[in-house]
């Protein structure tokens, strides 16, 4: 048992002597995170990852693991442990920005190494198609009018939805520590309290609400993106609406912390030759996740902007305390 | 009729040799990973879909449903023979047939099991094809305050749980409601009862406690004992099959757990543990032998079981007409469904009839071969339960440790489930019931989380709870249910005293 341990340590290094005298970087064996249980968003980005790398011949073997609990703050957690790994990557998303602060999360995104933005979906506002309200104007007058009126159905507190809940509110200029949110469990119940016309309006990704928005159920208010989108062409954008709000629900890849110069652009380097990859851009369609590929200096900036914003949001809500 | 001829288009797409081969893949090895602790249908789809994602959607969908489908039989197999529900709707099924595993009658336990399973799955199944359009109308209306008081009325059946001490029983509840307290307040997003234990945030494991209390404490009950006071385990007494009598006794569970299983799994939050609870305690109240219940009621594991598998086919009915995932396993069969970029909703069955038919009618299939795979495979299992009681009991610990780590491989969960087992073994020597604790766990969280969103949609007024006829019927149900016993004794009591 312990030669066996000692050969095999041995192997691993002289493995490891001989990568590093390559001439340049290359990521051979890569084993990417993903923070949250099989099925969600976070893992299929992670498994669609290894299926476009090994897919494309980036790098021979990749591993996904899945590690659960307190909104990916428990693998952020493990990541960060990982010190000087060059060989991990961790799938997050906008949603970890706020489940640190929410988690009171004692580890946080500004430890890890940034490597890149991949996805980005924009939100919908959307409303009963028995609603009287028309467009985005109409429902921000109401919230301004009393904004414990208005209630918004959505996922979890905290999350997304519920941010872009609150910066509507204080865009328009409505006292966001009032708004009335509801937070459901998963997509399917949010819906189902839309389509029972219970709540005033719904929060979610497109994709989400998509099939009830073709099928005449449900009527877009807005969408949260810069411009507007190509499968909804009909659908505002909220900026055009005359309301400064932009808001797009990203995931991105960060590495462990304290990688050298050379690490880090190996990874940056191994996720862009991805992202050009033909078997990528294959699965980007087939999932409908629009392309946002931002790396290096401008997405550690963005990164930044962002865990700033929405901390500044989650206080005046009273979120976080 | 155009349901009709719809269908039986879609039987001559399933029955294509491909499907087909799909189809048993699937119900294998969702049987597999049924019996297997720790992983589950919604694990397994979740791995499957990088896979299947070439393959033809038609097939890999129908796959997908076999698994579900067979996920659901496969569950109960390790909660009548080792006490270790592998999910919590197969809570109400440990109850009565790990009794009647340990009285010898393991053999007609998972045979009622798998044959009610299968009556459900095809009445349900049936359901889904025709009712579906009507029954997600009245599904979506179901309000925040219609569940509250669905789950008042569960609140209230649990005392069939209780066993001989209401006192007893109402602890272990209260025991279980605690526990529900731990975690993210799903309203607020704040922290409650964590003690700044991360791995607490996502609440208290529902399989994880059931585990715990009913398999880890009873080994260490049966070993505390094992000296003093051994208890005895007849692995086979009398037929292997259900009797005449059996069946007798079968039938009409099976029917009630379905009327009670697929109506609240097709609900867009009602779930698979509530009908289950709402059956056993029902059977119990008709039981023509409630002595039996609580040592080994037949009727006890068929009208659950039948409930749990009516209402995984309740689910697809909100997923295919509707596109709102109610299940783990729904919501990443919807992520299946998008993979190939088809979008569940009112479109896809005009779309794509070919396929959703052929899904539909591939599921009357998956269940005839559900049973014919689940039926010869009793005799089989039944033997685990001649190995001697130390071995077996070890083995239990061991399947128990290896399930939870499949699940949550975090030191934190593993103290959690030991420390469930010696809240179990010393809840077992004083007496007290350990199932209300876990039927606490699952519903108080529910519970609150749905009465707090309808007082926030009626700006805090309780009265909604009353304006609204479903919710009003049903507080009316549950009060009469709970204050019907003492009426009765006190007119037994009157009755008696004018004699």
């Amino acid at each position: 048992m312990l030669t066996s341990f000692l050969k095999r340590g041995a192997i691993t290094a002289v493995a490891f002597a001989a990568l590093s005298t390559a001439a340049f970087a290359q990521v051979n064996e890569l084993k990417i995170m993903a923070p949250a249980a099989p099925g969600g968003g976070w893992d299929g980005t992670a498994r669609s990852m290894q299926q476009a790398l090994t897919g494309a011949g980036i790098v021979k073997s990749v591993q996904v693991n899945n590690v659960t609990g307190a909104g990916g703050t428990i693998g952020l957690a493990q990541l960060i442990g990982a010190k000087g790994q060059g060989d991990q990557l961790m799938v997050n998303g906008f949603v970890m920005v706020g489940a640190i602060l929410l988690n009171k999360s004692p580890v946080n995104l500004s430890q890890t190494t940034p490597i890149a933005r991949l996805t980005a979906e924009a939100e919908v506002i959307v409303v009963p198609t028995e609603s009287p309200l028309k467009t985005a104007k109409d429902l921000a007058e109401k919230l301004k009018a009393d904004p414990a009126k208005v209630t918004w159905a959505g996922g979890s507190a905290g999350g997304t939805d519920h941010i872009l809940a609150a910066l509507f509110a204080q865009a328009v200029g409505a006292d966001a520590k009032k708004i009335n949110y509801i937070p459901f469990s998963g997509g399917g119940e949010a819906l189902a309290a839309m389509l029972g016309g219970r709540v005033t309006a719904g929060v979610s990704g497109y994709g989400e609400f998509e099939g009830q928005i073709k099928a005449g159920k449900l009527r877009v208010l807005a969408v949260s993106s810069g411009k507007r989108l190509e499968n909804a062409p009909d659908a505002p954008t909220l900026k055009e609406q005359g309301i400064d709000l932009e808001l797009l629900n990203w995931r991105s890849v960060v590495a462990p912390p304290g990688l050298s110069a050379e690490q880090t652009k190996a990874l940056i380097d191994t996720v862009e030759k991805m992202v050009k990859s033909k078997e990528w851009q294959e699965i980007l369609k087939a999932r409908g996740w629009d392309d946002s590929y931002l790396a290096g200096a401008e997405f550690d900036s963005f990164l930044k902007n962002e865990i700033e914003r929405v901390s500044k949001v989650m206080h005046e809500v009273g979120l976080v305390k | 009729m155009d349901t009709l001829l719809s269908l039986l288009h879609g039987f001559t797409v399933a029955f294509e040799p491909a499907k087909l081969l799909f189809c048993l893949i699937g119900v294998f090895l969702g049987t597999a990973v049924g019996v297997l602790p720790g992983i589950g249908p919604a694990l397994t789809v979740a791995l499957l879909l990088p896979v299947t994602f070439k393959l033809d959607p038609g097939g890999s969908l129908i796959m997908f449903a076999g698994i579900y489908y067979g996920g659901m039989y496969g569950g109960s197999t390790t909660a009548i023979l080792l006490n270790a529900p592998g999910e919590s709707a197969s809570l109400a099924t440990a109850l009565e047939g790990s009794k009647m595993a340990k009285a010898g009658r393991g053999g007609p336990a998972l045979a009622t099991s798998a044959i009610g399973s299968f009556v459900a799955g095809l009445i349900a199944t049936i359901g889904l094809a025709f009712l579906a359009p009507w029954l997600v109308e009245v599904a979506v209306k179901f309000g925040p305050w219609d569940y509250f008081a669905l789950m008042i009325v569960a609140f209230v059946t649990v005392s069939a749980t209780f066993g001989d001490s209401p006192l007893r029983g109402l602890t272990s509840l209260f025991l279980g409601i605690a526990l529900g307290l731990i975690g993210i307040d799903k309203l607020t997003g704040q922290a409650r009862l964590t003690f700044g234990v991360p791995e607490l945030l996502n609440g208290v494991e529902v399989t994880t406690l059931a585990v715990g209390l009913f398999a880890v404490g009873e080994a260490f009950y049966v070993a505390s004992k094992r000296f003093r006071d051994p208890e005895e385990i007849i692995p086979i007494k009398g037929s292997l099959w259900m009797t005449k009598e059996d069946w007798k006794r079968s039938w009409a569970p099976w029917l009630r757990g379905t009327a009670f299983g697929f109506p609240i799994g097709a609900l867009p939050a009602g779930g698979a543990e509530v009908p289950t609870f709402l059956s056993y305690s029902t059977e119990k109240k008709l039981c023509k032998y409630p002595g039996e219940f609580g040592k080994g009621a037949i009727e006890g594991v068929a009208g659950p079981e039948a409930a749990n598998n009516a209402s995984a086919a309740g689910t697809l009915v909100p997923l295919l007409t509707l596109g709102l995932p109610t299940s783990a396993t729904a919501a990443i069969m919807l992520a299946g469904f998008q993979q190939y970029g088809l979008n569940p909703g009112p479109l896809l069955f005009a779309e794509k009839p070919d396929l959703v038919w052929g899904l539909i009618a591939s599921l009357f299939i998956a269940n005839v071969m559900l049973v014919i795979l689940n039926l010869p495979l009793v005799g089989l299992w039944v033997r685990l339960l001649a190995i001697p009681q130390p071995w077996l009991y070890a083995g239990i610990l061991v399947f128990a440790t290896m399930g939870t780590l499949a699940v949550n491989g975090s030191p934190v969960e593993l103290t959690m489930l030991f420390a469930f087992g010696f809240i179990g073994y010393l809840m077992r020597r004083y007496d007290y019931p350990v199932a209300p604790m876990v039927v606490g766990l699952i519903l108080g969280p529910m519970a609150e989380a749905q009465l707090r969103r309808a007082l926030q949609i009626s700006l805090g007024d309780p009265m909604i709870l009353l304006e609204n006829p479903i919710s009003a019927t049903l507080l009316g149900i549950a009060f009469i249910a709970l204050v019907a016993p003492f009426v009765m004794k006190g007119l037994n009591r009157f009755k008696a005293s004018e004699d």
